[in-house]
C-alpha cells in the first residue's frame, strides 16, 4: 500500500495472550491519503509497521460486518470509518466492547454464533414445500413488514452498544432479536411460536431496557430497537390472553 | 503425544463505570433518573389527597406547606425534570411501535415523536385553560 501524504496516530489496542496480562494501547504514525478507512490505516500497520497486529476483516465495503471495533470509544465498521474525520487528531482503536477480547482487536463471537442458532434465522414454513409448487410468492406489502430487519449483516455493533449485554450477556441481545421479528413478520414463515417461547422471556425482548444506542450505530439501518420494543406489546397481550385461553403456546 | 496446550486465554473487560463511556448512556441514565421525580410528585399530589380526606383544616395546611420557598423550588425543579421527561419518554414512543404508514409513505419516528409533544403541550394548556375559569 502507497504511503500517503498526512500521519496520524493511531492508539492501538493490544492483548496478546501468551505474552500480556490485560489489554494496553499501542500508537502508530501512519501515513495516510484523504480516502483510507480506519481498515486501511490497520493494513498499512500490519503490512508495514507490525505485523504481529491482529484485526478481522473481508469485504471492505461494509456489507460483510467483520471489521466491528471501537473507534474513539464508539462502534463502528472500520472499513466505513474514515482517518481524516479524525485527523489532526490521534483515534483510538479498541476491540468491540462487550465481548472477550481473543487478541488484539479479535474478540470471541461464540456466545453471539450460538444464540444466532438458536433463534431458527431461516423460514419455517406451515407444510413443506414442493419443487413443483414455484417459488413463494410476496406482494410488495408483505416484504416491507420484514425487509428492514433483513439487511442485518451480524457486525455486532449493537452488541458493543448495549449495555444490557455487556451486564449481562444471558439476554439475547438486539441483533438476534431484530433477526428473530425478522422471520416473524415474513408472511412466509410459520415458525413463529417456536422462536417466541424466547422471545417472550427475559433473556428475550424484556431484556431489553430501550437504551436505543443499538439503532444510533447500526451500519445498515435496522433499527433493532424497534424491532425489540414493538413486540413488548404482543408478549403481554400473549401473557394475559393465556388467562383467558389456557391452551395458548405461552409458558 | 501430549495434547498441544492452548493458547487462547480471552480477556474479559470489566463493565465497572460503562456508564460515563459514552455520552449516549448519560442520557439514558438521565431519562431514568427523571422517573424519580415524577414519582416524588406524584407523592406530593397523593399526600395532598389524602389530606384533603381529613378535613379542611389539614387540606390547608397541606397548601400552606407548598408555599414554602423549598417547596417552590422543588416544584421549579420538578417542572424542568418533568420537561426532559416528557421529551425522552416521546422520543421512545417510536421504538415501541410497528411502522405504520400514511398516503404510501412510512411515517418517520422524528414525526412520532414530535406528534406526542405537541399532544402533551395541547393537554397542558387546555388543563392551565380549565384551572384558570375555575374561581378559588
Amino acid at each position: 500500500m502507497a504511503e500517503g501524504t498526512k500521519t496520524i496516530e493511531m492508539e492501538i489496542l493490544r492483548y496478546r495472550p501468551e505474552q500480556d496480562k490485560k489489554p494496553f494501547y499501542q500508537t502508530y504514525a501512519v501515513a495516510f491519503d484523504n480516502d483510507w478507512s480506519v481498515l486501511q490505516g490497520l493494513q498499512y500497520i500490519k503490512d508495514e509497521l507490525d505485523s504481529s497486529l491482529s484485526f478481522r476483516w473481508s469485504c471492505r465495503m461494509a456489507i460483510c460486518g467483520s471489521c466491528g471495533m471501537m473507534i474513539d470509544d464508539v462502534p463502528r465498521l472500520g472499513c466505513r470509518t474514515f482517518l481524516r474525520n479524525y485527523y489532526p487528531n490521534k483515534l483510538r482503536v479498541g476491540a468491540l466492547e462487550h465481548f472477550p477480547i481473543e487478541r488484539d482487536l479479535v474478540v470471541v463471537v461464540d456466545d453471539f454464533i450460538n444464540k444466532l442458532e438458536n433463534i431458527k434465522p431461516y423460514l419455517i414454513p406451515k407444510q413443506p414445500r414442493k419443487l413443483e409448487q414455484g417459488e413463494f410468492l410476496q406482494t410488495p406489502e408483505q416484504l416491507e413488514k420484514y425487509r428492514q430487519f433483513s439487511t442485518c449483516i451480524n457486525c455486532m455493533l449493537c452488541y458493543a452498544a448495549c449495555p444490557q449485554y455487556g451486564l449481562d450477556s444471558k439476554f439475547t441481545g438486539p441483533g438476534i432479536l431484530a433477526l428473530m421479528h425478522r422471520y416473524n413478520s415474513d408472511s412466509r414463515d410459520d415458525g413463529r411460536d417456536e422462536r417466541l417461547e424466547l422471545g417472550h422471556s427475559e433473556q428475550g425482548f424484556w431484556g431489553c431496557t430501550a437504551v436505543a444506542y443499538c439503532s444510533e450505530v447500526c451500519p445498515k439501518s435496522v433499527d433493532p430497537a424497534n424491532a425489540i420494543n414493538q413486540n413488548k406489546m404482543g408478549s403481554a397481550v400473549d401473557y394475559f390472553l393465556r388467562f383467558i385461553s389456557p391452551q395458548g403456546t405461552a409458558k | 503425544m501430549s495434547a498441544p496446550m492452548d493458547k487462547r486465554r480471552p480477556y474479559t473487560r470489566s463493565m465497572a463505570g460503562w456508564w460515563k463511556r459514552d455520552p449516549y448512556f448519560i442520557r439514558y441514565l438521565a431519562m431514568e433518573a427523571t422517573s424519580v421525580l415524577v414519582a416524588v410528585y406524584a407523592l406530593i399530589l397523593l399526600i395532598g389527597l389524602f389530606r384533603l380526606s381529613q378535613g379542611e383544616l389539614a387540606y390547608n395546611g397541606w397548601l400552606g406547606a407548598l408555599k414554602s420557598p423549598l417547596s417552590i423550588g422543588l416544584h421549579v425543579l420538578i417542572l424542568l425534570v418533568f420537561i426532559y421527561h416528557t421529551w425522552s419518554w416521546f422520543k421512545v414512543m417510536p421504538k415501541t411501535l410497528p411502522a405504520f404508514y400514511l398516503g404510501g409513505a412510512k411515517v418517520r419516528q422524528s414525526v412520532i415523536t414530535w406528534a406526542g409533544v405537541v399532544v402533551a403541550l395541547v393537554l397542558n394548556l387546555l388543563v392551565l385553560f380549565i384551572l384558570a375559569g375555575v374561581k378559588p
